[in-house]
């Protein structure tokens, strides 16, 4: 994997995330859509949904098996990617640009510090 | 992977060609390829585009997990007739026959091909996952002088596609067998499959098999495929799949399988099962296999249930509709062709329709 975003985070369910103020966008890495196959459809979080962290609001249905995704972080949902449910192969294509689901409005921005960096998340990917 | 899991003697082959590879009824088979160099200028890879790829061209798939044997011996037909409702004794050598071995309560066993080598030869190909029940079934019932002998020795590819027939030069009509060779190698042939396409299946010595799959992907419209476009294409074919669609509790008529009871068959009943796959023919079944459309895009996998009908037993996305498909089993007065079902998918309500199947129309050689 190249490096792509020094500033960007990632958690262990494979999820990518940017921060820009106190928006975070979130997406599968692209080492989840590897594994999931053929996405066939996404399910994206009602705009306005108040999410905690690890709740899962997102699902993504590949041609094998249905995913959850999760929000990494608690708050409130205020854009979806609606582009990745009219063709979701982009999240096949693009999975950590184009491809983002959806963002949110953090409730405490210092929660994303906690969160793993692309060194660490190189690790983790290691260690399954 | 568990080092447990047996191999097919085509394991190598696939992993050269960047297949991932899971456990499936205790074999390490591959799911789905990322293909490299030529493989990939022929085909992206992955379960979509193996899928497709086998609708339009050709797709050549491992089965040398499922069970080959051979039943011979004077009266090896009428043998076998005590174990299924199909007609063995009328099968002309040359042809082959999809059938079923059934139990006391009428549920299904397996399912199964059966082929007339002649000579009193039959030859079968059961699934993986019920060789180790059918092989001690069928021996345990067979008279002297007729035996069952599996082939563990032998691999089984599947070539399948429209091109397919462009490729192999075998036997002309559906359903028809013939010991012949292919690409210079002996092998049993039948003009058959698991995709709807037209297709061969193709039965070759263990030793041989790598050499014979080479020189089937050597013509450019073939590529390799792996047990995921095998599933989707099975399904999109309404073909069931023994352990999701059909198990010991299903009988042949809930399944919609009453055609594979041959005509001679129905005089006597004389078969496990007979009396009430009988009774189910003449009241009519409690429940049926069903296709079924849900609406929208996303899928119901098995074991989804169907608000007070039944529940979802296949289930998934099909490529060449480009929506969600299943088939299922519900209450006979529900199973109408379009019948409005409730799927319950991750605790909310999926409008659904019962629909015919197959999907994808079948396109055999006649």
């Amino acid at each position: 994997m190249a490096k792509k975003n020094a500033d960007r985070r990632y958690t262990k369910d494979h999820e990518w995330i940017d921060l820009d103020g106190d928006i975070a966008t979130i997406g599968i890495t692209d080492h989840a859509q590897e594994q999931l196959g053929d996405i066939v459809h996404v399910e994206l979080p009602d705009l306005e949904r108040i999410v905690a962290a690890n709740e899962a609001c997102s699902v993504v249905e590949s041609v094998k098996a249905a995913s959850d995704v999760y929000a990494p972080l608690a708050g409130t949902v205020v854009e979806i990617n609606e582009t990745i449910v009219e063709d979701p192969a982009i999240v096949n294509n693009d999975a950590e640009g184009e491809g983002w689901f959806f963002k949110i409005e953090l409730d405490d921005t210092d929660t994303f510090e906690e969160l793993m960096d692309e060194d660490a998340y190189e690790e983790y990917l290691e260690t399954l | 992977m568990d080092p447990t899991l047996l191999t097919t003697p085509l394991d190598a082959w696939h992993r050269s060609l960047g297949a991932r590879m899971v456990p499936f009824a205790g074999y390490a088979m591959p799911v789905q390829y990322d293909f490299t160099g030529t493989m990939a200028e022929r085909c992206r890879g992955g379960v979509l585009s193996e899928h497709l790829h086998c609708r339009a061209k050709a797709a050549l798939f491992d089965v040398s997990h499922m069970g080959q044997a051979m039943l011979e011996g004077p009266g090896a037909a009428a043998a076998l007739e005590r174990l299924v409702p199909g007609d063995i004794i009328g099968l002309k050598p040359g042809r082959q026959r999809y059938t079923l071995l059934t139990n006391a309560q009428g549920g299904i066993v397996d399912d199964l091909m059966v082929a007339n080598l002649g000579d009193d030869r039959l030859f079968l190909v059961v699934n993986a996952s019920r060789k180790h029940v059918d092989f001690p079934l069928i021996a345990a019932a067979l008279p002297p002088g007729v035996t069952l002998r599996p082939l563990p020795d032998r691999a089984l590819l599947a070539l399948q596609g429209p091109a397919a027939a462009s490729i192999l030069d075998g036997p002309k009509s559906f359903m028809g067998v013939a010991t012949m060779p292919v690409e210079g190698i002996e092998c049993m042939v039948s003009r058959s499959g698991y995709t709807g396409e037209d297709g061969f299946e193709i039965s070759v010595p263990a030793t041989e098999a790598e050499t014979l799959a080479n020189r089937l992907l050597a013509h450019d419209e073939v590529i390799p495929a792996g047990l995921g476009a095998r599933d989707s294409l099975r399904l999109e074919a309404g073909l069931c799949l023994y352990g999701n669609d059909l198990d010991e509790t299903t009988t042949p008529i809930e399944a919609g399988l009453t055609w594979v009871i041959g005509k001679r068959r129905k005089m006597d009943w004389d078969f496990p099962g007979g009396s009430v796959i009988r009774d189910q023919l003449d009241n009519g079944a409690p429940r049926l296999r069903v296709g079924i459309r849900p609406d929208g895009r996303t899928p119901a996998r098995a074991g989804t249930v169907v608000e007070n009908a039944g529940i979802v037993t296949s289930g998934g996305f099909s490529p060449t509709l480009n929506t969600p498909i299943a088939m299922g089993y519900v209450g006979r007065a529900v199973a109408g062709d379009g019948t409005a079902l409730i799927l319950t998918v991750r605790g909310k309500a999926l409008p659904a329709t019962v629909v015919p199947v197959p999907f994808v129309p079948h396109r055999y050689a006649r």
